[in-house]
């Protein structure tokens, strides 16, 4: 009779464990489900795809591998221009020219589009001769606007036409044309003038021009030699704006760097004071712990808008945002590690007769520092991306030149090559912090 | 070897004795070099971040307090408005609180399935391990506001793009952790399994899964927490939730600062309310303390 007891729960036991498993195996599938109902209708799933914009994404991805060349006539003076992206900085000097352009006489300019096709501006007119369509011929006056002319009596929809502005976008390229210019589009592919802007003396020489320029030793400019040159016309590249970029990128790791190291040091003492078996007060523990978390739940953006405040922005700033944040981090951690020290070990030095400071160097600082060394270079990693996000709060580092970048929304060339940039760090910072770890505990087979 | 005199055995001691003092030393050496170079990279370091921060440390070190006094002073004299305004505020908290959970159970879902992609001994396909592993490394690269930023110039404003922007990085981080969770489970049910038949997918769902279903979840306990506080900071550049409240309020200044005080509340509570429950949970998950 005992012995039917004893057996008998354990079987009733299986049972409704089965049941209540098989319970769960529907039940979690179908809460996931009913929460992501919920989610679809607050986050209005379906009015997304109206504000879509999809041709922005468009905009994106062109122009993260191509660039377009403005060739532009000023229709009241009658001045041609040619500019890469109609900025400034890109301009062609005067009497300089892309060879798919043909000044062939003071006003009368012959571009030359991709697929063969060609657009002549002859002083206020502008003919186009699109296949497969016909001859457009537009008119520029001050007084009437523009004339359009068409082959057809349509206007198609690759064509936006009014008095005040005309405008063509064909594969070949875009023509626009207002009263006050007339503008001329071609699309390259590629990244332009990333390495030489148009008013360096290197610009458009192949790699092996370069590379026998770099080795000769007549000077391009005067007084330098032709690498010192080079570099330098590279480093201070206006359109890339090198120089500022890669400083930008190092300010993010000096951010991620001094905050995570910061926090470190000052974290150590501190958990001390809130290690069970080193701090013997029960209130001092109990404050340390609850300093710890306010530091933590603070959480790292409202520091910085606090800190913000008062250092102004600055990679200083995103520094002492993650140093905070950490400080309570690690000291919740740390805190844990020493709690777990083995007595032994200090107990072995003490018999020694080792002075208390001695005890601390000896028997317990060798045990922590594996942990410590590890958490610390786990969140130099993870602190790399959050200087990014702090930069583009406060006001430094990579951060802050991708949302400026994003806010013109029109370099997004650039774009592509600050993210490109951000990946590459993270990456190696990754790849850095997991050798340092390998190599600086080597007893910690997992590394981490 | 037996007769070995007193004299050798003395000379035998002095040179270990020497060859450990000598290793002493140099590891000591190495450790003082050592110490030389973080000091000076961090006095260094500190010294560029100083001169390229706007305001300086020793400017600014005396006004810290000046902004969270102004703050809470404005607060102190309208904190009859606070519950208020911690009630107009409860639903942006509610989609930055919603935010976190979407992203985290949709990375959550997608670290599961990458992670058994990328498993020695239950991929799928196993030549595709190194492929799939890669491609966390780089899901897990990708800080949140580079796509967080991108989809909002696509989509528009609002908690969607935030969402997809913390769970492709939720995917990548939980991946890895998954995968190293994949790495000890047994594979004995996954063999019985497979000699009944069953497909790739039965022998995941079934043999794998409940192994590790705890840990997973205590990683993604984990993950829910860090990914709270990514959708505000995310909602302050742009995209829903409390942050774009907190910048809206912030951006206008003194007068709104009851405000602010309001949403740092919010905030700070929120955070710490699901770091206790998400550590009381997952003590209780994988039977710690």
């Amino acid at each position: 009779m005992s012995m039917m007891t004893d057996i008998t729960p354990p079987h009733f036991d299986a049972t409704a464990f089965f049941r209540r498993k098989r319970r769960l195996a529907f039940a979690a599938p179908a809460v996931i489900l009913a929460y992501f109902a919920y989610i679809f209708f607050a986050f209005d799933i379906m009015g997304l795809a109206e504000r879509a914009r999809l041709d922005n994404a468009r905009i994106l991805v062109a122009d993260s591998y191509s660039y377009k060349t403005h060739v532009t006539r000023d229709n009241r003076s009658g001045a041609l221009s040619i500019a890469v992206e109609g900025e400034n900085k890109g301009t062609w000097p005067d009497g300089t020219h892309p060879d798919w352009v043909e000044i062939q006489s003071p006003d009368r300019t012959l571009v030359s589009l991709k697929h063969g096709q060609d657009v002549l501006i002859d002083g206020n007119r502008l003919l186009y001769d699109v296949p497969d369509y016909g001859l457009i011929e537009a008119e520029v006056s001050r007084s009437g606007g523009i004339a359009l002319s068409l082959p057809t009596d349509t206007i198609p929809d690759w064509i936006s036409a009014s008095n005040a502005r005309v405008d063509i976008t064909t594969d070949a390229g875009r023509v626009t044309l207002t009263r006050a210019r007339t503008e001329v589009m071609r699309y390259h592919f590629g990244w332009e003038l990333f390495w030489f802007t148009l008013d360096s003396p290197f610009y458009g020489k192949s790699l092996g021009e370069l590379a026998t320029l770099a080795l000769s030793s007549e000077h391009v400019v005067e007084g330098k030699s032709n690498l010192a040159a080079m570099a330098h016309d590279v480093w201070n590249n206006r359109m890339w704006q090198h120089k500022d970029v890669i400083w930008a990128i190092f300010e993010t790791i000096l951010m991620a760097f001094l905050g995570t190291m910061g926090a470190g040091i000052a974290a150590l003492p501190l958990a001390f004071a809130a290690a069970r078996n080193f701090s013997p007060i029960m209130a001092v523990r109990a404050a340390m712990r609850r300093v710890f978390d306010l530091l933590r739940g603070v959480d790292a953006l409202i520091w910085t808008l606090v800190l913000a405040r008062a250092f102004g922005p600055g990679p200083m700033t995103g520094a002492l945002a993650i140093l905070l944040t950490d400080t309570g981090t690690f000291g919740k951690l740390f805190s844990e590690a020493l709690e777990n020290v083995d007595k032994k070990q200090i107990e072995g030095v003490q018999s020694t007769g080792a002075s208390p400071l001695q005890r601390y160097r000896f028997g317990v600082i060798p045990q922590i520092t594996p942990v410590l060394l590890s958490q610390l270079l786990y969140y130099l990693e993870s602190n790399t991306r959050s200087a990014t996000i702090i930069g583009a709060i406060t006001g430094g580092g990579i951060g802050l030149l991708l949302t400026q970048a994003m806010i013109t929304q029109k370099d997004w060339e650039e774009v592509s090559y600050y993210i490109i940039l951000i990946l590459i760090m993270v990456m190696l910072m990754d790849t850095l912090s997991g050798w340092l770890r390998r190599k600086l505990i080597t007893s910690d087979d997992s590394g981490h | 070897m037996t007769d070995m005199t007193a004299g050798q055995a003395a000379a035998r001691v002095k040179s270990v004795q020497d060859a450990y003092l000598e290793m002493t030393r140099r590891k000591r050496a190495y450790g003082a070099v050592m110490l030389i170079v973080f000091v000076a990279l961090m006095v260094s370091g500190f010294r560029v971040a100083d001169g390229r921060n706007a305001g300086g440390f020793w400017d600014g070190i005396g006004n810290i307090f000046q902004f969270p006094g102004e703050v809470l002073s404005e607060a102190g004299q309208k904190i009859a408005n606070l519950p208020g305004l911690m009630w107009k505020f409860l639903p942006s908290l509610i989609e930055t609180v919603n935010i976190a959970a979407a992203s985290t159970l949709l990375g959550a879902l997608g670290a599961g399935m990458i992670s058994l992609l990328a498993t020695r001994g239950l991929a799928k396909w196993p030549g595709l391990i190194g492929l799939f592993r890669r491609i966390m490394d780089i899901l897990r690269a990708v800080p949140e506001i580079v796509i967080a930023l991108v989809l909002i110039f696509i989509l528009g404003g609002g908690p969607v793009p935030a969402m997809i922007a913390i769970a492709i990085h939720t995917m990548g981080a939980l991946g890895k952790l998954f995968s190293e969770v994949n790495e000890n489970a047994s594979l004995k049910p996954v063999e019985g399994l497979q000699s009944v038949g069953a497909t790739w997918g039965q022998r995941m769902w079934l043999g794998v899964i409940p192994q590790v279903a705890p840990n997973y979840l205590s990683y993604a306990l984990l993950r829910f927490e860090i990914n709270i506080r990514a959708s505000a900071i995310l909602g302050f550049v742009g995209s829903g939730g409390i942050g774009y409240d907190l910048k809206n309020a912030f951006s206008w200044g003194q007068g709104r600062y009851d405000e602010v005080a309001a949403i740092f509340l919010l905030l700070f509570g929120t955070i710490v309310l699901f770091d206790q429950m998400s550590s009381h949970f997952r003590n209780t998950l994988i039977g710690e303390d």
